[in-house]
């Protein structure tokens, strides 16, 4: 069992979460993940890590609330137990793993996309403790769903907030922003990450393609063990199979297929899939998905 | 008194084939007292008893079986305890017919001894009156770590408490069992009552199980070995890895592996109203593969509702499944299309699997295994109505561990290299069995290379 020791909302669906778990704690990297499971019934739902103290043992996740697990997972409170979190799984990422000189020499941009900024910061972070201070975007549809923004702005470079409505800094998407960062205001960036919805990713990796910029995606599709044993979580990379559990959850942008990622998206996490396969499935479809039970 | 003619066993309870093609309850109900004894009384108690060369853990079955006829069921278990701490699970999912009911003098003339049921009926009747087997008298306090909780796992660790050891188990899943949990379903292998029971037995010989624990990504073996003080290691970690055909379509919405689908179902429990997970029932199901992964697939498939076809490139008689699970499979109304093999997916506008292109094939020579090789028959494509693809093809040991554990070889199949009767590595101290050892293989050849394994190891640590 694992005790939820902090919890807050980062917006009204977005929560925020300090797990004890010393084994993830000891060893977790940015980049990684781990698995949780509500109570004895429920699903293994893979969450990107946000943070981690190995002193304290905890880790921190954060999540927004789209189905029935992870609205379940929200009603959680501080002193309540989930049944299961484990890890830290996948690669860490990239970036941990290069020479420091390598590093420094490097001018990177993170493109964090709604609750995909979760998981960039302890990318930056890191690199912030290894004295490198990365530029960062935050963008999201509007200004409620911009989390992160002060905890971000303590390690990072600078932070650009942008939102599609214009209701918090500046007006228009992450690419919007992008493009004027290095036409107008004449930065110029050599790496970048992308996290945050597939769309937002495929259409990030197209535009930093053009700018001849390597770019680094993290992928968060269905998945049911986490640890290569059950192919769920198989995307396409330069045409290759690769299973996003343990051959990623990073994957150079420039080589995914979207198109592909986002329609086995669909099978259970849209509702336009859960949708679908009710409809597919007609008399013999059994609750699970999120809306029928 | 069963009335018996002696060449002839007792037949075994099931569930009706209609019925039980629409619930996930065992399909074999099993001996009760009055059957077994009589049974029992078919074993002509050989002075050289062959079946037991035939057991992979040499169990002394003339002796227990000796037992049963006696009416002293309790005594019976003891003995089979002796050798094997998952008779429950033996005894439905063993081959039985290919090892010790195969040697049985009987099976000469008659129909051999049905020691698979004995056995069965024995441990269900020590569960049923709550007995447990016995533990070690004196405990060493030596730390031995195993890695994965299925049949090797639990067999090492059992053998290696019964020894004295303070043994630990680290299982990856959230649940202790391996595939005995996630791979074989429900229908042959009750969970709560028979897995969890046996499970619990180990536990009672003093084997802790600590889940939730990826050795190589939560903790390495040397991490276990240099800080948390493990004097020794075993691997047991299966063959988790599905592979896939390469084909066109397989990205498409719909394919799964045989892992994913029965893990979903097995493991996370997704027949069941009262569990979150969801699992994509299909009308129209296609199995591909025709080994016991296979079978199961396909049977949980049409437990689901679905129409389900198996498709196997080679025919009938080089199926690998056990040939009760094909009769099973049969009687229920899965569709064999044999001597087919699938070429392409084809999938509609929405990304969905919505049919299977396959070709007929032919056996001609041999090939390296024995087997005669399929070869396809040129222009006769045809086209399976599907609506879901399940690839059962086989697995192969996940390298999470070889790759995290320096000096630890492997093969080019990913398997861990070990001595065959004793599970030694490359590395001193760390020994490993089973299917990440052999690749894909049965419950109970696992279980003899734990067994062997906990005897090398014993050896080893007292030499240290």
């Amino acid at each position: 069992m694992y005790k939820i020791l902090k919890k807050s909302m980062l917006s009204d669906n977005i929560v925020l979460m300090d797990v004890h778990a010393p084994r993830v704690a000891h060893k977790c990297l940015p980049g990684q993940f781990v698995i949780v499971r509500p109570d004895e019934r429920g699903e293994r739902i893979p969450l990107t890590i946000c943070d981690y103290d190995r002193e304290k043992e905890t880790v921190t996740i954060v999540f927004q609330t789209v189905g029935a697990s992870t609205k379940m997972m929200a009603e959680y409170k501080e002193g309540d137990f989930f049944a299961d979190f484990t890890g830290p799984l996948g690669l860490a990422s990239e970036l941990c793993n290069e020479p420091l000189e390598e590093l420094k020499k490097k001018k990177i941009i993170f493109m964090a996309g709604g609750v995909g900024t979760a998981p960039v910061y302890p990318q930056v972070k890191w690199l912030h403790e290894h004295g490198i201070d990365a530029d960062v975007i935050i963008g999201a549809r509007n200004g409620s769903l911009i989390i992160l923004e002060d905890e971000m702005k303590k390690v990072a470079g600078n932070v650009y907030v942008t939102t599609d409505d214009g209701t918090k800094g500046r007006k228009g998407n992450v690419n919007d922003c992008l493009k004027y960062l290095i036409n107008e205001e004449h930065k110029t960036y050599n790496h970048a990450v992308a996290i945050g919805p597939l769309i937002m990713m495929k259409f990030a990796s197209l535009l930093t393609k053009e700018l001849g910029i390597p770019t680094v995606v993290s992928l968060n599709p269905i998945m049911v063990d986490g640890t290569g044993m059950c192919g769920a979580c198989r995307v396409l990379v330069d045409g290759k199979v690769k299973f996003a559990c343990v051959d990623g959850p990073e994957f150079d942008g420039h080589l995914v297929d979207y198109d592909n990622a986002m329609k086995r998206q669909q099978l259970y996490k849209t509702e336009e899939g859960r949708a679908l396969l009710a409809a597919r499935e007609g008399d013999t479809h059994h609750g699970g998905c999120g809306n029928c039970n | 008194m069963v009335v018996n003619d002696m060449m002839k066993r007792v037949p075994v309870k099931e569930q009706e084939a209609q019925v039980r093609a629409k619930n996930f309850e065992e399909v074999c109900l099993g001996y009760d007292l009055e059957e077994a004894k009589a049974e029992a009384s078919r074993c002509l108690k050989c002075k050289n008893p062959q079946c037991r060369t035939g057991c992979p853990v040499e169990i002394n079955i003339p002796e227990f079986v000796r037992h049963i006829e006696d009416g002293d069921i309790k005594g019976a278990y003891d003995e089979i305890s002796k050798y094997s701490a998952l008779p429950a699970i033996c005894g439905r999912v063993c081959p039985q017919e290919t090892q010790c009911e195969a040697k049985c003098i009987r099976g000469i003339k008659g129909e051999a001894v049905s020691i698979g049921k004995l056995e069965r009926f024995t441990a269900d009747w020590a569960r049923e009156n709550n007995i447990k087997p016995q533990g070690a008298a004196e405990k060493n306090n030596i730390k031995v770590a195993v890695i994965g909780s299925g049949p090797s796992g639990l067999t090492c660790a059992g053998e290696l408490a019964k020894k004295g050891y303070d043994v630990t188990i680290f299982e990856a899943l959230h649940e202790a069992g391996g595939v005995l949990v996630y791979g074989i379903p429900e229908f042959r292998l009750p969970k709560d009552t028979v897995v969890k029971a046996e499970v619990e037995n180990v536990k009672s010989l003093g084997v802790k199980i600590e889940t939730d624990v990826i050795v190589g990504k939560s903790i390495t073996i040397d991490e276990l070995m240099e800080e948390e003080d493990f004097k020794a290691v075993f691997i047991g970690s299966g063959a988790g890895l599905p592979r896939f055909m390469g084909i066109p379509g397989e990205q498409a919405n719909g394919v799964f592996s045989a892992n994913e689908f029965l893990t979903r179902n097995n493991l996370m429990k997704a027949f069941r109203d009262d569990y979150d997970t969801p699992i994509s029932r299909g009308k129209k199901v296609a199995v591909i593969g025709g080994g016991n992964v296979a079978m199961d697939a396909a049977r949980t498939a049409l437990r689901l509702g679905a129409e389900t076809y198996i498709v196997y490139r080679r025919s009938e008689a080089e199926l690998p499944a056990r040939a009760e699970e094909v009769h099973h499979a049969k009687e229920e109304g899965i569709i064999f299309k044999l001597l087919t093999n699938p070429k392409e997916i084809l999938v509609d506008e929405n990304g969905w699997v919505k049919g299977l292109t396959c070709v007929e094939m032919e056996l001609g020579e041999p090939d390296a295994s024995g087997r005669r090789r399929p070869v396809e028959k040129k222009g006769s494509e045809f086209t399976i109505d599907a609506d879901t693809v399940i690839m059962a093809l086989g697995t192969s040991p996940n390298p999470l561990i070889s790759s995290t554990t320096e000096g630890l070889d492997i093969n080019a199949h990913q398997c861990i290299v070990a001595e065959e009767v004793t599970g030694k590595t490359s590395r001193p101290g760390i020994f490993a069995g089973g299917d990440a050892v052999t690749g894909a293989a049965t419950v109970i050849l696992a279980m003899q290379a734990g067994k062997q394994a906990a005897a090398a190891m014993d050896e080893y640590l007292k030499n240290i």
